[in-house]
């Protein structure tokens, strides 16, 4: 059986597709932040995936996916630090009950 | 061709990738959540060593395994109780979060298939050695990468500011 470019595409096209619905559905902000985790690892996948059989001879696609995981750690440490500041101020992570900044 | 062996490897991957990331958006205990999204990352390396790029596998499972998740796990266990079930969902969110990932599955999914270079596109080419990745790194001349290096050096350092800053207590 050999392995195409869609063995890996489909895969990563359905973890993006779960880190969508729990980005829409999830109320706790860690949880949302989970989920947007799942999508950038999603893209790392085909940016390497693309590399790797579209243009073989380059490394352009790795060196994305490099870069992004940097800075995916970036944000999530930073987005982390803003959590627990809310929690700090609302006890709370629901982001239903964060509304001290409204009105 | 593959062999069997690779094709086997293969399929276990790709099933604790399709398992662990549904589990991991649908779980309702959310340091379960942080637990299947770290086996999907090392799902996620085991794919780029698949596909022999041992240096991006072994920056996922440092960085993404061991850093990120890790962090998640302390800020879970810092805002949260562990063994409480999250509220259940509306079915009307429910419902709207699954439309939208249907519908995104099904257009980008018809638009794969529909590529008929992707179904002849072959896996070519050999690991990056470490010379070739670290010349590329750090050179400065055609597809080389230091503005982007020195550029993300510059905002870690900023992340690093900005976390201290957002996350320690007023006075």
């Amino acid at each position: 059986m050999d392995i195409t470019i869609l063995f890996y595409l489909i895969p990563s096209l359905f973890m993006f597709c779960c880190g969508l619905y729990g980005f829409i559905t999830r109320r706790n902000m860690i949880a949302i932040l989970i989920s947007l985790e799942l999508m950038l690892n999603a893209v790392d996948i085909n940016f390497t995936v693309f590399n790797r059989f579209l243009f073989p001879g380059q490394l352009e696609g790795m060196f994305f996916s490099l870069f992004a995981i940097g800075l995916a750690a970036a944000e999530t440490a930073l987005a982390i630090a803003i959590i627990i500041n809310v929690f700090r101020v609302s006890e709370n992570i629901d982001v239903a009950d964060v509304t001290k900044m409204k009105n | 061709m593959e062999s069997v062996g690779s094709f086997i490897a293969y399929v276990i991957i790709t099933a604790v990738i399709v398992v662990c990331s549904v589990l991991a958006v649908t779980t309702r205990k959310i340091l379960r959540a942080a637990t299947y999204l770290l086996f999907t990352l090392f799902a996620t390396a085991a794919y780029y060593f698949q596909l022999d790029y041992e240096f991006l596998g072994a920056v996922q499972i440092a960085v993404y395994a061991g850093g990120i998740v890790v962090l998640f796990v302390f800020s879970i266990l810092l805002t949260s109780h562990p063994g409480d079930n999250s509220a259940k969902l509306a079915s009307k969110k429910r419902l709207l979060g699954l439309l939208g990932a249907l519908a995104m599955l099904g257009v980008a999914g018809y638009s794969l298939v529909s590529r008929t270079e992707f179904l002849t596109a072959r896996a070519s080419g050999s690991n990056p050695d470490m010379q070739l990745i670290g010349e590329t790194l750090l050179g400065t001349g055609h597809a080389q990468y230091m503005l982007p290096f020195e550029a993300i050096s510059v905002l870690l350092l900023a992340c690093i500011i900005g976390g201290v800053v957002i996350a320690r207590k007023n006075h």
